[in-house]
């Protein structure tokens, strides 16, 4: 208990992170890697299911770098990381989305 | 709760420089916010111009996977050795920290040779980022990621000859975390490159 706590100690104060947990990102990231690259290339799937695949799969290792690799859940006191980066993702979607929607509406030529 | 009451004292002892360090990496972290933001516009602007290919070559003509799976292989590994850099960094060894640094920006300087001939044989075909609304989509998402990985290079090469002469610091700790965030960053954002120009291109 006692080395626990004192291996707890060190990696809050050094930036955080532990050897499993940057190898099971590691892991998490090539196998979402590998699904999508897969589907595509052996074509096992077409149109709207693959590209929810790829979308999918993309979201997922997103957060396999933030959770296993930026260390977003060892923020401490007010989350002002989490908070910052809700708000990076609301104006990321809208722009992205909303530029989407406007322009898959407007082909006028 | 041995580790709560450390903390305490750490905080007491350290009289407020810790919360200095923190809140320079949160500066970094908005910063990070923003260049998110930054791709996106790039991302949109992508998407909305794929089918403007005025008569030039299209997605399925100019993407060759080989390299690009490459790319992206070589990419997340040196996510994953950035990472072990920073837990070299939490053990105090700067010969580890050194060393998984030094393999982290020579992992992305295979990554830039690879983009870099890739680009270059595009253009050498005549495909250049004037040919179409597409490539112009396409040249400035690819370069401007390939741009940030360069100043990545760079950035944690100016690290390593600072702690190989000022060695494990406050300074230097904070500056190899910023550096390590920025990289697996850059690994976010490939992601959805490689997914949305690559993936989507092919399929």
């Amino acid at each position: 208990m006692a080395t626990q706590g004192r291996h707890a100690h060190e990696a809050n104060e050094g930036g955080h992170g532990s050897l499993p947990e940057y190898a099971i990102g590691f892991a998490l990231s090539i196998i979402l890697t590998l699904i999508p690259l897969l589907v595509v290339l052996n074509g096992w799937m077409t149109g709207m299911p693959a590209l929810l695949v790829i979308l999918i799969t993309a979201v997922l290792q997103f957060a396999v770098q933030l959770l296993f690799f930026m260390h977003l859940r060892e923020e401490k006191g007010p989350r002002y990381n989490l908070m910052a980066l809700i708000l990076g993702i609301v104006v990321v979607v809208t722009v992205v989305a909303g530029s989407i929607w406007i322009m898959v509406h407007n082909k006028m030529y | 709760m041995t580790h709560s009451a450390n903390h305490t004292n750490e905080l007491v002892h350290e009289d407020g420089h810790h919360d200095l360090e923190e809140l320079r990496k949160f500066g970094f972290w908005l910063f990070l916010i923003t260049d998110c933001i930054l791709f996106s516009v790039l991302f949109a602007t992508f998407v909305v111009l794929r089918e403007g290919t005025a008569g030039g070559p299209g997605p399925k003509d100019i993407i060759e996977m080989p390299g690009v799976i490459a790319e992206t292989f070589i990419l997340l590994t040196s996510s994953f050795t950035s990472g072990l850099a920073v837990l070299s960094l939490n053990k105090g060894s700067r010969q580890g920290l050194i060393g998984w640094l030094a393999v982290t920006i020579l992992l992305g300087a295979c990554f830039i040779g690879l983009e870099m001939s890739e680009l270059l044989a595009l253009i050498s075909e005549g495909h250049t980022i004037r040919t179409s609304a597409f490539l112009s989509g396409f040249f400035t998402l690819v370069a401007t990621h390939g741009l940030h990985v360069s100043v990545g290079f760079f950035w944690i090469l100016a690290i390593i000859l600072q702690l190989s002469r000022h060695g494990i610091t406050p300074v230097t700790t904070r500056k190899v975390q910023i550096t390590s965030l920025y990289w697996h960053f850059l690994d976010a954002v490939w992601i959805f490159v490689f997914s949305v120009v690559y993936l989507m291109g092919v399929m």
